[in-house]
């Protein structure tokens, strides 16, 4: 076969370039596999505690990064990216609560279709709204690049890394300590007894879409920003084949397994794209689909993903 | 008796106009309608395919667009000459429309060893998998599927009646009947078999063992059916019809391309089977109708509605509009009536287990129970 010939190849290649390329590209995919472990984590806690398959979460992704990229001129970056934030969590919020209305009553099935209707009406009126035009998120990193040794990395990611880091680790805190966060995982478990004991579920299903609606600004701004070509309507679809791979593979209620789960997706991709020369046979472009194909392979060895609690049925 | 009768003539008065005009249809219709038509019945087909599985087998299905794009691709391959640009095996084309279909199918049963451990959510999105899996290789094998700029579909042809405008000329009621015209009959033939022998399953002893899994399997296992073969079977059967979909749409567009069968698609496939009713054949022969149409036609009459905006001008435009609507559409459906068309137009009459829509309210237990149930 040509292409293992391929392989052999490049084993033969000094050592160092190839070491030096697969350094760098596991660099590049989990700095990557931090902003989909920022998406997977917006949708994980929103059906962690409202058992709601958020198929708008991908539009919502596109709104934000759409505010950045329609507002930073007229107002600064700092300001148009958390006019984002707060028009995304405000718009997450409405769709929650239109929602909240039937949750109680309707399955899982029913809550996912109905996001998808969001979601279609969401990305119309946004990709008509961005038309033609070439929207950039205009963020200061702009296409910078940092080389450390001789592993070249974009401004944009490591920023996308530290903001992950922080706000996953300020999640993961207030997930632990604060009375939301205690909150949140006691209706997670049980929601008829957090009820019970005075856990206001409205309230802690409020909280995690505007939570799922902010993490979905923040991950827009970064998905969308260099190297990427820019802000179009397929972000949405794009963030949506991201996160649902991620979430799936971490296990859809577990938030540990959001950011295993996006790690794996970050990095499968990147490998994946970075030595497709090699996986010339699977195809081109063959990074999108192999999130995909982890997927597929994780779910037929464990049902609900690496962390996500097992369904038991009662009769 | 006399009640029976009479029920059987109304259904009769209803049903022969209809037939009448179904059938006489490409007497007057210009090439646009035949050509939606055609998209609407093939799309007729898979929705009942769906919903046999979503409906009623109660497995969440979001990779309806895959099994299609099997149909289709499956038919022109297998019906594609030998001697052209992209492969072909040169057979007779009921010999590859059958193929084809064998070939969704096919692929629906290999699933189901995935299929059948996974439950609900999981499932869904496992199969939304198989479309972006299904997409990456129609654009990369390209020498069967013509990769990204897709692949001319040898036309239908049977006993040497041959379903395009000569061989042999047709001329009725002076209407030259093209291949449009001929199709028109074979999608009409394709939907009248695929609504009689869903109906037909859904009513005998499989309908009933697969609306048994849907509401509890174990409860199902039980009274002795054998859960994992009636899931593998209604996943093949409901990919047996996507493949026969896919062959029509394949025939009606006469090119195919990848990007047809995508997300979209399926979500398309869902939004039908909802809109109709969740497990009403009827009803997702009604929302294949409007969901298809709907975008078509609001696109055809776009300049004579005042409140749209033309092509190059700025504000809604048709197809917006209609993407629009359609997703208000699904939304209201879901908020106001969950039984889909199928419930508003029966309000009243008790639904038996078996016939009735479903709806996923209507499951065994409210998440709450499911809950409480885990450790």
């Amino acid at each position: 076969m040509p292409s293992r010939r391929g392989g052999l190849a490049t084993l033969a290649l000094p050592r160092g370039a190839a070491m030096n390329q697969f350094v760098e590209l596991v660099v590049n995919g989990v700095s990557l596999g931090c902003i989909d472990a920022l998406i997977a984590l917006g949708f994980v806690v929103v059906f962690k505690a409202t058992r709601v398959v958020n198929f708008a979460y991908g539009s919502l992704l596109l709104l934000g990064a759409y505010v950045v990229g329609r507002y930073h001129e007229p107002l600064g970056f700092a300001v148009a990216v958390l006019l984002a934030v707060v028009v995304t969590a405000a718009v997450a919020i409405g769709v929650g609560v239109v929602l909240l209305r039937r949750v109680r009553l309707a399955d899982p099935g029913t809550l996912a279709i109905l996001t998808l209707g969001v979601d279609i009406m969401l990305v119309t009126e946004l990709t008509r709204r961005i038309g033609t035009d070439l929207l950039t998120t205009g963020d200061p990193w702009g296409a910078e690049v940092v080389t450390v040794g001789s592993v070249h990395i974009a401004q944009t990611r490591l920023a996308a890394a530290a903001v992950a880091v922080v706000v996953v680790a300020a999640f993961l805190i207030a997930l632990k300590i604060t009375d939301w966060g205690v909150a949140l995982r006691a209706s997670a478990e049980r929601p008829a007894t957090a009820a019970l004991m005075g856990v206001r579920l409205s309230r802690v299903a409020s909280g995690v879409w505007l939570l799922a609606g902010a993490l979905a600004a923040m991950a827009g701004l970064f998905l969308t920003a260099f190297p990427s070509p820019g802000i179009s309507g397929t972000v949405g679809l794009a963030a949506l084949g991201a996160a649902v791979p991620a979430a799936v593979i971490g296990g859809l209620d577990s938030t540990t397994g959001a950011l295993v789960g996006g790690l794996a997706v970050g990095l499968t991709a990147t490998l994946a794209a970075g030595y497709q020369d090699h996986l010339a046979f699977l195809g081109r472009g063959f990074g999108g689909v192999a999130p995909y194909l982890v997927m597929l392979l994780v779910l037929l060895a464990r049902p609900t993903g690496l962390f996500g609690s097992r369904e038991v049925t009662r009769v | 008796m006399s009640d029976r009768l009479s029920a059987r003539s109304i259904w009769l008065a209803a049903w022969v106009p209809v037939a009448v005009l179904a059938l006489a249809a490409p007497l007057s219709l210009e090439g646009f309608w035949l050509q939606t038509g055609l998209f609407a019945m093939a799309a007729a087909i898979g929705a009942i395919g769906l919903t046999l599985l979503v409906g009623a087998t109660g497995q969440l299905s979001l990779g309806h667009a895959f099994f299609v794009a099997l149909g289709a691709y499956g038919y022109a391959f297998l019906a594609g000459p030998r001697d052209g640009d992209v492969a072909g095996v040169g057979l007779p084309a009921p010999l590859a429309a059958v193929g084809a279909v064998a070939l969704a199918g096919a692929a629906g049963a290999m699933f189901s060893p995935i299929a059948g451990r996974l439950r609900g959510i999981y499932l869904g999105l496992a199969s939304l998998g198989l479309v972006f899996l299904g997409q990456h290789i129609l654009h990369n094998a390209a020498s069967a599927t013509g990769g990204f700029n897709g692949r001319d579909v040898a036309p239908f042809e049977v006993f040497g009646f041959s379903f395009t405008a000569t061989d042999p000329e047709l001329v009725i009621l002076h209407v030259p009947y093209g291949g449009l015209e001929r199709l028109w009959y074979l999608g009409l033939l394709l939907v009248v078999l695929a609504y009689w022998y869903a109906r037909n399953l859904l009513r005998g002893r499989p309908g009933r063992a697969l609306v048994g899994v849907r509401d509890s399997e174990v409860a199902a296992a039980v009274m002795g059916v054998d859960v994992r073969r009636y899931k593998a079977a209604a996943f093949t059967v409901s990919s047996g019809y996507a493949g026969l979909a896919g062959v029509l749409l394949a025939l009606a567009f006469g090119r195919i391309v990848p990007d047809t069968f995508g997300f979209v698609m399926s979500i398309d496939f869902l939004a039908m089977i909802i809109i109709g009713g969740l497990g009403s054949i009827a009803g997702s022969v009604a929302g294949a109708v409007i969901v298809t149409t709907l975008p078509l036609v609001l696109s055809h009459y776009s300049d004579a509605l005042p409140f749209l905006a033309q092509p190059g001008e700025s504000g809604v435009g048709a197809a917006e509009a209609a993407r629009l609507l359609y997703g208000a559409a699904v939304i209201a459906v879901l908020l106001f009536a969950p039984g889909g068309l199928a419930q508003l137009l029966r309000p009243s009459r008790p639904s038996s287990a078996n016939q009735g829509t479903w709806t996923f309210d209507r499951r065994r237990s409210s998440p709450r129970d499911q809950q409480g149930a885990s450790p």
